[in-house]
């Protein structure tokens, strides 16, 4: 059985339908991907999962029906969202962004040892932790955020487009801490990706969207073979 | 020389009532980005409540920590009736539902307990402390160092537990909070609350010195909201030293300058809100969010 399991998905934006009834799983302890260009719908499928947006279809987390729930209780099962934009909280210092992360596990002994832990995989966070969230750069603000989401010990890490806007160098940086986090503490991983080259680099399941449907899946070494997606999405 | 310190200690004890009001202000404007036109009478029904069970015979201190409680209350209630309807409507709806609560908690307290003026006993002793020729009233010390207390409580409300900053993030960045799986919806409500305890104390700190009518809180709303835009909506401590520095001023312009005297001293506090949002919108100690783009 696998950790997420999504079956006929739809969800709408007022008047306008942005998923026409999409299937897919992430496996328990794997890294999954969907990619696919700007308006596929990639963003809303995530925001689907965490209960942002009203959907139809079916969400199972761990077995649970999960759709229809509210994001706060989506969070307390254990699914952590690091989203689009980044979600700073520009005001707050670095370490207040990242306690935040590990709001629905209380304080005490076990946060601190946390920060202490994704501090270590991000110490450039650890140099900045006075400072307010909006002082950061692109690529140290899109670290904090998936720190802030491991804050929580998440059993599925859902990914917005970490790569968007970043210097590739940065990205390659990321994706090898995502890598880690992966392997070391078993946290399964959804992406969502433009930049398909380096996603398909990191998954080992991929799905492609367009306009709001799934056109083509399967393990990330055989899209990457696939022709019509070389040619459009890797450029070679 | 004596008038001068005179007048400015009796500031300070006045300004530390509008410091204590705009305190409650900026409670709420932190924890929910709206402005409660509705405070003062919030403030104004809460010191009622007091009365009535002084009236019932309770000791001051129980009837204070009860009327706290029952504030706290009810300003959640507020919130989660009135206010929550309309918690994503444009802000001017918002400010259009706070008017009409204040109308609403004024006219429900005049039909209760009648617009008649009633006395209102304060917990400090009345002889006034005197050194050399000026004059401080024990009430007035005691109601800034009440004051002062409320703030460094908030402050490390805020600043120390994890529940203050959990309310911090839900004004700032709802969103994002919900996704760290922070009931936004009750920290707005929680706010009110605090804010409601905050007016409480307030109120009952005010109607020894103006007594006690539905009114009361009227004049003492503008000039927190002096306080306030002075100190800055975005900083507690600020609000509380604003109220401090209008009190002052307010007492040294209607002693000094002549032709204003007591009858436009709410004057200087409306011109003193123009000058702070022409020349420093964030107040002294406020600060203008910071954005990286």
């Amino acid at each position: 059985m696998a950790l997420l399991e999504v079956r006929g998905l739809q969800a709408q934006y007022g008047w306008t339908k942005v998923l026409h009834g999409i299937d897919f799983d992430v496996q328990e302890g794997g890294i999954t991907t969907i990619l696919g260009a700007n308006g596929a719908g990639k963003t809303t499928t995530l925001r689907a999962v965490c209960g942002m947006v009203r959907t139809s279809g079916d969400i199972r987390f761990a077995g649970n029906r999960i759709a229809g729930r509210s994001t706060e209780d989506v969070v307390r099962l254990g699914i952590a969202h690091a989203p689009e934009g980044r979600g700073t909280f520009v005001n707050l210092t670095v370490e207040e962004n990242l306690r935040l992360g590990a709001y629905v596990r209380g304080g005490g002994a076990d946060v601190t040892r946390d920060l202490e832990r994704v501090y270590g995989y991000f110490p450039v966070l650890a140099q900045r932790k006075k400072q307010t969230g909006g002082t950061l750069s692109g690529g140290e603000q899109q670290m904090l955020a998936v720190a802030r989401a491991l804050m929580l010990r998440p059993r599925l890490l859902l990914l917005d487009e970490p790569s968007l806007g970043l210097a590739p160098l940065v990205v390659r940086e990321i994706f090898r801490i995502v890598q880690t986090i992966n392997r070391e503490e078993r946290v399964s991983v959804l992406l969502v990706e433009q930049n398909a080259s380096v996603a398909l680099g990191l998954a080992n399941h991929a799905y492609l969207m367009e306009t709001g449907r799934v056109v083509t899946s399967g393990p990330a070494a055989e899209l990457r073979q696939n022709d019509a997606i070389r040619r459009a999405y890797l450029g070679y | 020389m004596e008038i001068f310190f005179q007048q400015v200690v009796s500031g300070l004890a006045t300004g530390g009532i509008y410091g204590s009001v705009a305190l409650a202000l900026v409670m709420i404007y932190q924890a929910t980005d709206v402005v409660n036109y509705a405070q003062g009478e919030m403030a104004m029904f809460s010191t009622y409540l007091a009365w009535t069970l002084l009236n019932a015979g309770v000791p001051y201190w129980w009837a204070f920590f009860g009327t706290l409680v029952i504030s706290f209350v009810g300003g959640v209630l507020l919130e989660r009736i009135v206010i929550r309807p309309v918690e994503n409507k444009p802000i001017l709806t918002i400010v259009i539902v706070c008017i009409g609560l204040l109308v609403i908690l004024n006219s429900v307290a005049g039909w209760i307990y009648s617009y008649i003026q009633k006395p209102f006993p304060s917990p400090f002793p009345p002889k006034p402390i005197i050194l050399g020729t000026v004059v401080f009233g024990t009430h007035d010390l005691g109601a800034i160092g009440v004051t002062l207390v409320v703030l460094a409580f908030l402050y490390a409300f805020f600043r120390f537990t994890t529940l203050g900053l959990a309310m911090r993030a839900a004004a700032q960045n709802p969103m994002s909070s919900r996704l760290c799986g922070i009931r936004v919806g009750w920290m707005l409500a929680i706010g009110w609350g605090l804010a409601a305890m905050v007016g409480a104390v307030a109120g009952m700190m005010v109607a020894p010195i103006v007594f006690l009518d539905p009114n009361m809180m009227a004049g003492i709303l503008i000039y927190a909201f002096a306080s306030a835009t002075l100190g800055g909506f975005t900083s507690p401590g600020g609000a509380v030293l604003g109220g401090l520095i209008v009190g002052v001023i307010e007492n040294l312009v209607g002693t000094y300058v002549h032709f204003i005297g007591t009858e436009l001293k709410l004057t200087v506090a409306l011109a003193l809100i123009l000058i702070v949002l022409v020349f420093k919108p964030s107040g002294l100690f406020g600060r203008a969010a910071v954005h990286r783009v």
